[in-house]
């Protein structure tokens, strides 16, 4: 077997890795509940594992959701990423060309060049050597431009970056040196040997001058040193991510997700964490200094340093999941984070009084809280609901009920429970098939937590089938609108094209810069527990700026809360997508008072 | 002496030099915008939990100023975090991290 002294440190932080890793997922594996693990083990012998392998070879070696960000920042994680995954694969195939052995240790293919310098007369040979110099000089493009990133980020698309801490520095530089290294042994190589290709024969003449024989054997110890460094710090630093990635692609697709504060799902969402910042510029308290964004929420996490500001200091507005690479679910580990040890005191809800007797009705309207701030909204759901000739009633119309969520997001399960109890008791004595709600905060939460037998919709939803069915008429008007998506009923309940569909109909409907998934948080959000007032209105002023308004003759909005929070800082009129609709109206024709089954299959 | 049905009320005065301040310090200490309450009443006014009980934020305001914790137990039990109040705030209250504060108080030994 062929061995050299200095394979060791290579050859030591392979090991420490791969026995890292193993007794790492382990670990989260057996923490897993049995349904949990019986999820794994279907995923394994079912066609699904494939979806996994494909996204794996997409995500982890390709990148292709960081090509999405910026093409050049995508392309130095694919130079990195698939360029060393090739490298690796190529040598391991040039090995068994040369190699007496069936069975090479890990290190023969990494240093093959020291092990067998008479490769390049071979068969073959010229064509791997070719190959293995083309796929090193993709990587140093990709190692350059890494280098280039931390002085000019602004060029890969990126206005603010990560600050790194020290271990992190440490494996940044050693992995830096890592291909500069093996550039230099193979050149030496190619010097002495002429064994090596455009690359490595072109940068041995230039060193020729030096005296390549003495120099050859340190740079192979360089070589190894370096690449020691980087596997000895990679468990302890942000490229835990790369092994812990495979992981959480494998874990997601199988179904599994986090359920409560410290499940080993969020465990693995932890250590997938890149730190590559692209979070940071998502995110709109980043505008405020604020250093709050996963990135950071994670790593305080996972060295288990003071984080209470992080936790509660979130929007919780889903735009830093929607950008992820690796796609964490940050805001579900914030949310169950919430519910630990800040439980309230005590609460004590008399809901039980003086609860109106609901009449049977079809269809059941809950305005919600926020709208009693905009009465124009229930005003102008009152009037659509009229025109449209059904029967209905408002469950909050004499007193205003809450549906649960402002406790939830503020991590109040024990009194959330209650109000949802009470509420859904309130929703199901009316017997209405379909509950239409103003606010998508309440809307998502009747999706979710409820459980109810009537189909809950949103109001722009409901307009919709109504304007689908010319169960009401509007008028065209000439005015330009802009369309801005609500985070929990965009990015949240994915209500992205029934508000278009509506608007469309009525106006002019221009583009923003920031559609659907991508679109912007008011800064209202009732997600963020630690930011004031004056705060939020900074944001939602960014907001406006970022969509251009001015440009338009009104600022259309499908919740409560955002538009309230824009109203008090927009130069242009904002209006609930429900006032555009009945400030519009025709009489419709009375005689089509059929019933509304139609809707309920439908939606 | 006549029964007339009722009785002289004994004096309950609040010294405010005197008054016990560590509910309402601690939450000012890390809510700053406690202080900026003008006890104009429009959190009371809009608030959702008043629809069944006497919760008001600016009475909740006064009482922990006035250092009287067993009646700010009774009001703020009542919170459904719902954040009307917090919109409706003329002076931009952060009323819901208050609120949260003001549990998180109670439930120390301090009060």
């Amino acid at each position: 077997m062929k061995f050299d002294w200095f394979v060791i440190p290579f050859l030591a932080g392979l090991t420490f890795v791969f026995g890292f890793c193993c007794i790492k997922f382990y670990l989260w594996i057996q923490r897993l509940s049995r349904g949990e693990k019986a999820l794994l083990k279907k995923h394994f012998f079912s066609p699904s594992l494939w979806v996994s392998i494909k996204e794996i070879f997409n995500e982890s070696l390709l990148h292709r959701k960081i090509f999405r960000t910026n093409a050049l920042l995508g392309y130095m994680h694919t130079s990195l990423a698939f360029g060393w995954f090739l490298l690796i694969v190529l040598g391991n195939i040039e090995v068994k060309f040369y190699s007496h052995y069936s069975v090479n240790p890990p290190y023969v293919p990494i240093f093959l060049n020291y092990f067998e310098p008479n490769t390049a007369p071979h068969f073959f040979g010229r064509g791997f050597r070719f190959l293995m110099d083309f796929l090193l000089l993709i990587i140093l493009s990709g190692v350059a431009l890494a280098y280039l990133k931390r002085f000019q980020p602004n060029r890969f698309g990126m206005r603010r970056t990560m600050q790194h801490q020290v271990l992190d520095k440490l494996a940044i530089i050693s992995l830096w040196c890592i291909f500069p290294a093996r550039l230099l042994a193979e050149s030496f190589s190619a010097a002495l040997y002429h064994n090596g290709s455009f690359l490595t024969n072109t940068v041995g003449k230039w060193l020729s001058f030096l005296p390549v024989d003495n120099l050859i054997y340190p740079a192979w110890w360089g070589y190894s040193i370096v690449l020691g460094i980087f596997f000895f710090s990679l468990p302890f630093s942000r490229y835990m991510h790369i092994p812990t990635e495979v992981l959480l692609i494998i874990l997601r697709n199988a179904g599994i997700r986090s359920r409560y504060f410290n499940h080993p799902f969020q465990q693995v969402d932890i250590y997938a964490c890149s730190r590559c910042g692209i979070c940071i510029d998502a995110c709109q308290l980043s505008t405020l200094g604020y250093a709050t964004q996963p990135a950071y929420y994670l790593r305080s996490l996972r060295y288990k340093t003071q984080h209470n500001e992080l936790t509660e200091n979130c929007l919780l507005c889903g735009r830093c999941v929607e950008a992820c690479p690796v796609g964490i679910f940050s805001t579900d580990i914030r949310s169950h984070e919430r519910t630990l040890g800040h439980e309230m005191n005590s609460v004590h809800y008399n809901f039980s009084k003086n609860i109106p007797k609901q009449k049977n009705v079809e269809v059941l309207y809950f305005a919600g809280c926020m709208s009693h701030l905009v009465p124009g909204i229930k005003k102008a759901m009152t009037s659509i609901l009229n025109q449209s000739g059904c029967s209905w009633s408002m469950l909050d119309e004499q007193e205003t009920v809450c549906c649960g969520r402002p406790l939830l997001l503020a991590g109040q399960i024990t009194a959330a429970n209650q109000v949802i109890m009470h509420t859904r008791s309130l929703i199901e004595r009316s017997h209405a098939r379909i509950l239409v709600t103003s606010c998508p905060i309440c809307f998502k939460t009747f999706k979710e937590n409820y459980r109810l037998n009537a189909n809950v919709l949103h109001h722009s939803q409901f307009i919709k089938h109504l304007q689908d069915e010319q169960r009401i008429v509007t008028q065209r008007i000439s005015a330009h609108v802009k369309y801005h998506d609500p985070c929990e009923l965009g990015r949240g309940m994915n209500v992205y094209n029934e508000p278009r569909e509506v608007l469309s109909h009525i106006a002019h409907l221009l583009p923003t810069n920031h559609e659907k998934n991508k679109s912007l948080c008011c800064g209202g959000s009732l997600g963020n527990i630690f930011i004031d007032v004056d705060s939020k209105l900074q944001i939602a002023t960014n907001t406006l700026q970022q969509m251009d308004i001015r440009s338009a003759d009104y600022l259309i909005t499908a919740c409560p809360l955002c538009q309230k929070t824009f109203s008090a800082v927009s130069p242009i009129p904002v209006k609930d997508i429900a006032q555009l609709v009945a400030d519009n109206l025709l009489l419709a024709n009375a005689e089509n008072k059929n019933n509304y089954a139609m809707i309920s299959e439908n939606a | 002496m006549p029964d007339f049905g009722f009785s002289i009320q004994s004096s309950q005065p609040i010294d405010l030099d005197k008054t016990y301040r560590a509910v309402y310090n601690f939450v000012k200490e890390k809510e700053p915008s406690i202080q900026r309450c003008i006890y104009c009443g429009a959190c009371g006014a809009t608030c959702t939990a008043a629809n069944f009980s006497q919760m008001s934020l600016r009475k909740v305001n006064l009482l922990l100023l006035r250092g009287q914790i067993a009646e700010v137990r009774q009001l703020v039990e009542h919170c459904l975090l719902c954040g009307k109040c917090m919109l409706v705030c003329p002076r931009n209250v952060n009323t819901r991290k208050m609120i949260l504060l003001i549990h998180q108080a109670l439930k120390m030994p301090l009060s």
